[in-house]
């Protein structure tokens, strides 16, 4: 390999040497990366014979009728909201769940409160997708297949490991000061969790979100499995519809596939830096 | 509970203690009962069924009569289950392999040259996490219309840059099918082995990196001897998180090749044939949830298995070093 001569040699010379085969490596990587979703919001510019003659022009971006009929004549804002309000309950159930747990097993000392630690954490290591045929039977005995609930249902489990793991690591970090200050003037367990020690777990709740808030959003395999009416599809697995629908038509094409990437698109742009932390979170101990 | 004892003025009569007391017990149930029975309905009580459902024969959605392991005997060594088994497995393990080559590897270079902290490093870091958090039906449609053979963005490239013999129907050949959809998988995922090592490689001491450098001038045997040893944490999530991912593969595949893994199932794995299985599709519309639970039931044992055993090997070597 080229490379190793390059290591190999001290100096001045070498470390530029080594620096620049770096930056390469990197700045091809980053194109690599890039370009095939630069091609793929650039064909939602175009017609099919644009993007058949000519894929890597620059598209007229003033051209957005793929973009209206996508919006207006299928079904993507109802798929849409069905994720807002899917992602949005599993997030609070499991950060609502999860806190509460992690707080008692953090906080106060009982009998088999190591335990159930281990008893959260087992859950981790569980791929919760092999267990979808009794959560499919489990379902319909409770009448909730073919509804938000199965889904919100499944996410929160799925998200209560995690978020307990990291809920619990973060809040035995906080002094214990402010938790007997408060017991000295009479307050309450409740009001001590709620007004004292809960605003301080910010930071942590937004690790655990966003943890769980990029696989939930981004799910396709549970819906797939619980999800047959057309009205209550999340926007994964609502893109399937749309796509067979306009199999023909690239354009409207790559315009959905588009808008149903841009929001989290846009998040992860705006907050890069907590999603990289809250991403790695539990890789990252 | 010296809180009971010392927020009061006057020493509390013990019936108020007593109070206090069940009223922290009580206080600490309403706290773990909410989240444990979510854990215990939807986790456990689901992990232990798939496990007794296996044992049983099954009439659609109506479970019939015990049938031991009959189910597990006809998906392992009776034909046509067994060989289709058996194809999947090897897909799998072959996937395993080389994205721990592309997507580790890849990832290991990628974090080290990171870690040097270049001009523009913050914007590379971005970019190669933002597939990352796009979902893999997104992925998987976007890379289908690429590798179309005709009207693909991956021929017309290739036809633009004067590689044009080199152009294939990438996912109809069964040579190219499956390593298409591994070099998507690697395409899409390889942001987080990066961040992962960069972070592993972030918190080694300067001072240790310092003395090192004064005891060899070669880059590589520097790599070798400190760098990889103390981030040795970092390279055992990213290999056992693979290891599961890759024995669970099934959305990108099904979003790419369709459910029966075509070209005829020589993209095929595990979790398609699971799904198949289990709840059907077009072309054999029978759903089989006993053979489909004693597929999902050796899955998890494998899995959990090696995952298990790997991980404690991989620890041991984190701690030597």
């Amino acid at each position: 390999m080229s490379m190793q001569s390059t290591y190999d040699k001290p100096g001045l010379l070498g470390t530029y040497g080594r620096d620049g085969l770096m930056q390469i490596i990197l700045i091809a990587n980053t194109v690599l990366m890039l370009f095939p979703i630069a091609i793929m919001i650039m064909s939602g510019f175009k017609s099919n014979i644009e993007i058949f003659q000519q894929p890597f022009a620059i598209p007229d971006f003033t051209n957005v009728a793929n973009f209206v009929s996508m919006a207006t004549e299928t079904e993507f804002l109802r798929y849409l909201m069905n994720s807002f309000v899917v992602t949005g309950a599993s997030i609070f159930l499991l950060l609502t769940l999860g806190t509460m747990a992690a707080y008692a097993i953090a906080r106060y000392e009982f009998w088999g409160s190591s335990f159930l630690l281990l008893f959260f954490m087992a859950g981790l290591m569980v791929p919760l997708k092999l267990a979808i045929i009794p959560l499919f039977i489990l379902f319909r005995d409770m009448g909730i297949l073919n509804t938000h609930w199965a889904l919100i249902a499944v996410y929160t489990a799925m998200g209560l490991p995690s978020t307990v793991f990291i809920m619990t690591g973060f809040i035995r970090t906080l002094p214990r000061e402010l938790e007997d200050a408060a017991r000295m003037d009479g307050a309450s367990e409740a009001r001590i969790m709620f007004s004292v020690m809960i605003p301080l777990c910010r930071p942590a709740m937004v690790i655990a979100g966003i943890y769980n808030l990029v696989p939930i959003w981004n799910d396709f395999f549970f819906p797939l499995v619980f999800i047959q009416n057309d009205a209550l599809k999340t926007l994964p697995q609502g893109m399937t519809s749309f796509i067979g629908e306009y199999s023909t038509d690239w354009g409207v094409m790559f315009a959905g596939l588009t808008l149903a990437a841009a929001p989290i698109t846009l998040v992860y742009i705006i907050l890069s830096k907590q999603f990289i932390n809250g991403m790695t979170a539990g890789a990252v101990k | 509970m010296p809180s009971t004892t010392t927020n009061g003025i006057e020493p509390k009569p013990i019936s108020r203690a007593r109070l206090r007391l069940s009223g922290r017990g009580m206080w600490i149930t309403f706290l773990l009962v909410p989240p444990m029975v979510v854990m215990a309905l939807f986790v456990i009580y689901p992990i232990l069924s798939a496990l007794a459902y296996a044992f049983y024969d099954w009439q659609g959605l109506a479970r019939g009569e015990f049938v031991g392991f009959a189910n597990f005997k006809k998906v392992l060594f009776q034909e046509p289950f067994a060989s289709t088994t058996w194809n999947a497995f090897k897909h799998n393990i072959y996937v395993f392999f080389a994205l721990m080559i592309i997507q580790n590897g890849l990832g290991f270079i990628l974090a080290y040259a990171l870690w040097r902290d270049l001009p523009g490093a913050r914007f590379h870091r971005i970019a190669v996490f933002l597939p990352v958090v796009l979902s893999t039906v997104i992925i998987g449609y976007v890379w289908k219309l690429f590798f179309h053979p005709i009207f693909g963005a991956v021929n017309q490239l290739l036809e633009a840059i004067g590689l044009g013999a080199l152009a294939t129907p990438w996912l109809g050949d069964a040579d190219t099918a499956l390593n298409a959809l591994i070099f998507v998988n690697a395409w899409a995922w390889v942001g987080f082995p990066t961040l992962v090592f960069l972070a592993g490689l972030q918190r080694i001491p300067s001072e240790i990196l310092d003395a090192a450098r004064m005891e060899t001038d070669s880059e590589l045997t520097l790599i070798r001897k400190v760098v990889w040893p103390l981030i040795a944490p970092s390279a055992t999530v990213c290999f056992v998180l693979l290891f599961i991912g890759s024995f669970n593969w099934f959305e990108l595949p099904y979003i790419m090749v369709g459910l029966d893994g075509s070209p005829y199932g020589n993209t095929d794995v595990l979790g398609l044939y699971f799904y198949r299985t289990a709840f059907g599709n077009q072309s054999a519309g029978i759903q089989d949830f006993g053979m489909g639970s004693a597929l999902a039931v050796l899955m998890f044992l494998f899995i959990a298995v090696f995952a298990t055993a790997w991980t404690i090997y991989l620890r041991k070597r984190e701690i030597e070093v």
